[in-house]
């Protein structure tokens, strides 16, 4: 193919916009790199996972509990929106009249569209204050889950209808001419052709509620130690982040950069395993 | 037969689970909504919107708040829009001749949607704050939030693109056009709807951030006389009054009953002119 | 013209004009009354009346749009599927009105086979794709199933072919292939009627041929009814022939008769008519 004079500007001043598109992940890990560089230097990594606790001011950076904090948050909400995604997604292709089917798929965009700030406030002042009957105070993991298994549940549901609409109208038609029910046609047939997308979608959630940070900043506690119950407080690496950083200094602040770093890696790695399971798949 | 009666037996459990799931996620909805419009309608007036806040932010208006977010909005548009364009049309005209070069920055794209607001919000302070030297400004937080909805838009426009016949490519080329012009006079015009939706739904996803914002375009909440400022978006503050103000809890309904508002409202056009305009909705 | 396949069935002498002759010399297990089919606003087509008797083979003919496969997703129920599908009249199988809201569609549809135009093999293996619909109709006992999977992929045919690759996945199969793994799946439930939507439409002429052959070997022990645009395959195979054709927008019966008498007497211009174009 040959290119006029013109076209081949164009096409040079192109690739130097998507250079720098492409290039701001790069430019993220390395300012999160030269902001960790300090502490790193001072500490080591190990003492990340090692010290004694989470005292900055004393050169002390234990940062698992806040790691477990996201752990904990994070495996509670996916486990708690993944059914009802999918029971949700389900409803809209094999239960629901058409149009509340469409209603019903409006609700969850606009769902998908709310801030964190609003689910935050909202859990803050409804959410917690239930909770706090059973157990005071209320600002709790459990509130954090619940808040973020309703803020992932969009993003989840709406990648498993797109998951399920792709299978394809003929396996449909085969089940229902051999009188198959309709709980064999989805257990069978649907979910596992549709598999790969509906695991898609949960590693998108995972990566949605393991980055989230004003919702579950306003409803967790933000104490910082590793829970016994999910009653207890706890705070995540990324409330960590927002609660500090206004008056954090030198190593201190270093500190935050690094669980930036380790957010980081962690999407990183999801999305690979997004990119694997998409490419891994059988049918269809 | 004693198996069909089970089929049916199972089939009627899963459709009631099935029922229950998607009540109970539209009962959630509803009541986060009426939640927020029922704490905020009594304080919602003109001059709500019109004064500056009084007394930290408990009494008073939101007025600046609103000058600010939308100068944040339309400096990440400014930026966003013109990097967007031309990553897209690299990505959607000329990739395939790439190879390499298109894979890489559209992987690197995927990394930069997953990554956590909070971790922009590191990246933004450290490069835009303090490296180019902007301070807290509107501009940084801006231009963070541009780095942010760069995935959203670059991938509705592709996909806007894409979705074009090969016909119009064709005939172009028939007719001894460059493709410089084919894409300017051409292609692009008629991706235009694609676009809009496209630009919509970044503003909506801009206008729901907050943990991007929180260290880079600042806390202060008196009316900016220039993008050098420092101003306070309104999710911010949301955030301040719901955590940091006793007695601020009113006004932060108030103020998430109108930023609720403003998304339900860009969202429905978004998503309106996406099923008017396109076959497949690409809202996400 | 091969007479291999001639129905042995004595021509029924001749019927005035408008009435159709009803070839009544087998019990019939299914009969449609007046049966309409609407997609919205849209008629696919109206008021057919056509006995269907068992253990033969009806062939339904005609031009594209005319409301033969609708007509055919009827006899299952598959039309509960369709959007906004509307369908009056009845449908008597054995004796039951099959038209009515509180029958057993699972029972139905495992007692009527339908075979699709394109096959459709569900993306499990090809053991799993005859073992599942049996299981799901309360056969459980494995080594029933595996006597009964070799069984019915001896009658289309297949076994020989697939016994060494039972769990390699049905979609790696040949079109032919894939068809006549379908067809055995609908006859592993042992269903009384089999429907079959243009099954050779979709394949290349060997396996057409091949796939053609295992219908007609069916033809003892089912009630086949089978929809076709080869009028050639029509008269080789079917003992009764019904030509469907659009009028006023919607599909209409036009003819029913035993296939010989259908193709040389025709008692309707239309269909003598159609014998002819297709013909030439």
């Amino acid at each position: 193919m040959s290119l006029s004079l013109r076209d081949r500007i164009l096409v040079w001043s192109l690739r130097g916009a998507a250079l720098v598109a492409g290039a701001i992940v790069a430019l993220i890990v390395v300012f999160l790199f030269i902001g960790s560089f300090p502490v790193m230097r001072d500490a080591g990594l190990g003492s990340f996972f090692l010290d004694e606790a989470w005292r900055p001011t004393e050169q002390l950076y234990n940062l698992t509990p806040m790691l477990w904090g996201s752990i904990l948050v994070t495996i509670g909400a996916v486990s708690l929106a993944t059914p009802l995604a999918v029971l949700s997604a389900l409803f809209c292709h094999f239960y629901a009249p058409a149009a509340l089917a469409r209603i019903y798929r409006r609700l969850i965009e606009l769902l998908a569209g709310i801030p964190s700030v609003v689910y935050g406030l909202w859990g803050l002042m409804v959410l917690a204050p239930m909770i706090g009957l059973i157990s005071a105070p209320g600002t709790s993991l459990l509130a954090g889950i619940l808040i973020l298994s309703i803020m992932i549940l969009p993003t989840i549901a709406m990648l498993a209808d797109a998951a399920i609409s792709n299978v394809p109208r003929s396996f449909m038609y085969g089940c229902a001419a051999l009188g198959f029910s309709r709980w064999t046609t989805i257990r069978r047939i649907v979910l596992p052709t549709a598999r790969s997308g509906l695991l898609t979608g949960v590693i998108m959630g995972t990566g949605r509620a393991i980055g989230e940070t004003m919702a579950v900043l306003m409803v967790c506690g933000n104490a910082v130690r590793t829970p016994g119950s999910i009653f207890d407080s706890v705070r995540t690496l990324t409330a960590n982040i927002a609660l500090e950083m206004a008056y954090a200094t030198d190593n201190h602040r270093a500190s935050l950069f690094v669980s930036g770093l380790i957010l980081t890696a962690i999407i990183f790695g999801l999305v690979m395993l997004a990119e694997v399971l998409s490419r891994g798949r059988i049918y269809g | 037969m004693a198996k069909g009666r089970w089929n049916r037996w199972r089939d009627a459990i899963v459709a009631v689970t099935t029922w229950t799931a998607a009540i109970l996620v539209a009962v959630v909805f509803v009541w986060l909504l009426a939640d927020i419009v029922i704490g905020g309608i009594a304080k919602l007036s003109w001059t709500f919107l019109t004064e500056a806040p009084r007394d930290a932010g408990r009494a008073g208006g939101i007025a600046p708040i609103l000058v600010s977010t939308a100068l944040i909005l339309a400096v990440c548009m400014v930026a966003s829009v013109p990097l967007s364009l031309a990553t897209a049309i690299l990505l959607a005209e000329f990739t395939p001749a790439d190879g390499i070069f298109g894979r890489v920055v559209r992987r690197s794209l995927d990394v930069l949607a997953g990554v956590p607001s909070i971790v922009f919000g590191l990246f933004g302070y450290a490069f835009f704050c303090n490296t180019l030297g902007l301070g807290f400004s509107i501009l940084s937080g801006g231009l963070t939030l541009a780095c942010m909805v760069l995935p959203l838009l670059i991938r509705t426009t592709e996909e806007g693109m894409r979705s074009l016949s090969d016909d119009y490519r064709r005939a172009a080329a028939a007719l001894g056009m460059t493709r410089t012009t084919t894409i300017f006079k051409v292609l692009l015009p008629a991706a235009l709807p694609s676009l809009i939706v496209g630009l919509i739904l970044s503003i909506g996803r801009a206008s729901a951030e907050t943990a991007a914002l929180i260290f880079t375009s600042g806390y202060v909440d008196r009316m900016p006389s220039s993008l050098w400022d420092s101003g306070r978006a309104i999710t911010v503050h949301i955030l301040d009054l719901a955590i940091n103000v006793p007695g601020g809890t009113e006004n932060a309904y108030a103020t998430a009953l109108v930023l609720v508002m403003a998304l339900l409202i860009i969202n429905s056009v978004a998503s309106w002119l996406g099923q008017r305009w396109l076959r497949r909705s690409i809202v996400r | 013209m091969s007479a291999l396949h001639e129905p042995v069935m004595t021509p029924i002498t001749s019927v005035n004009g408008d009435d159709l002759p009803t070839p009544l010399r087998r019990r019939l297990l299914i009969e449609a009354n007046c049966v309409t089919l609407c997609y919205g606003q849209h008629t696919a087509f109206r008021d057919i009346t056509l006995p269907i008797e068992e253990n033969s083979i009806t062939a339904l003919v005609g031009p594209s749009g005319c409301g033969k496969s609708s007509f055919l997703s009827c006899l299952n129920r598959l039309t509960d599927l369709y959007k906004q599908c509307k369908v009056t009249g009845s449908i008597l199988f054995d004796g039951d009105d099959i038209l009515r809201p509180n029958v057993d569609v699972l029972n139905l549809r495992r007692r009527v086979g339908l075979i699709f135009q394109k096959p459709n093999p569900l993306p499990l293996s090809i053991r799993e794709n005859l073992t599942l619909p049996l299981r799901e109709h309360g056969h459980g006992n494995t080594a029933e199933l595996n006597r009964k999977v070799e069984s019915v992929l001896v009658d289309v045919g297949l076994w020989d072919e697939v016994r060494d690759r039972l769990d390699s996945p049905a979609l790696a199969l040949s079109g032919g292939q894939q068809q006549r793994l379908c067809i055995a799946r609908a006859i592993a439930l042992e269903p009384d009627v089999l429907l079959l939507d243009e099954p050779c439409s979709a394949l290349d002429p060997i396996s057409s041929g091949v796939v053609e052959d295992r219908i007609a070997s069916l033809r003892d022990r089912y009630t086949i009814v089978i929809v076709t645009h080869n009028l050639a395959q029509a008269r080789r195979i079917a003992d009764t022939t019904a030509l469907l054709w659009v009028r006023d927008g919607a599909g209409h019966l036009v003819e029913y008769a035993p296939t010989r008498e259908f193709f040389e007497s025709p008692q309707q211009e239309i269909t003598a008519a159609y014998i002819q174009g297709a013909r030439g």
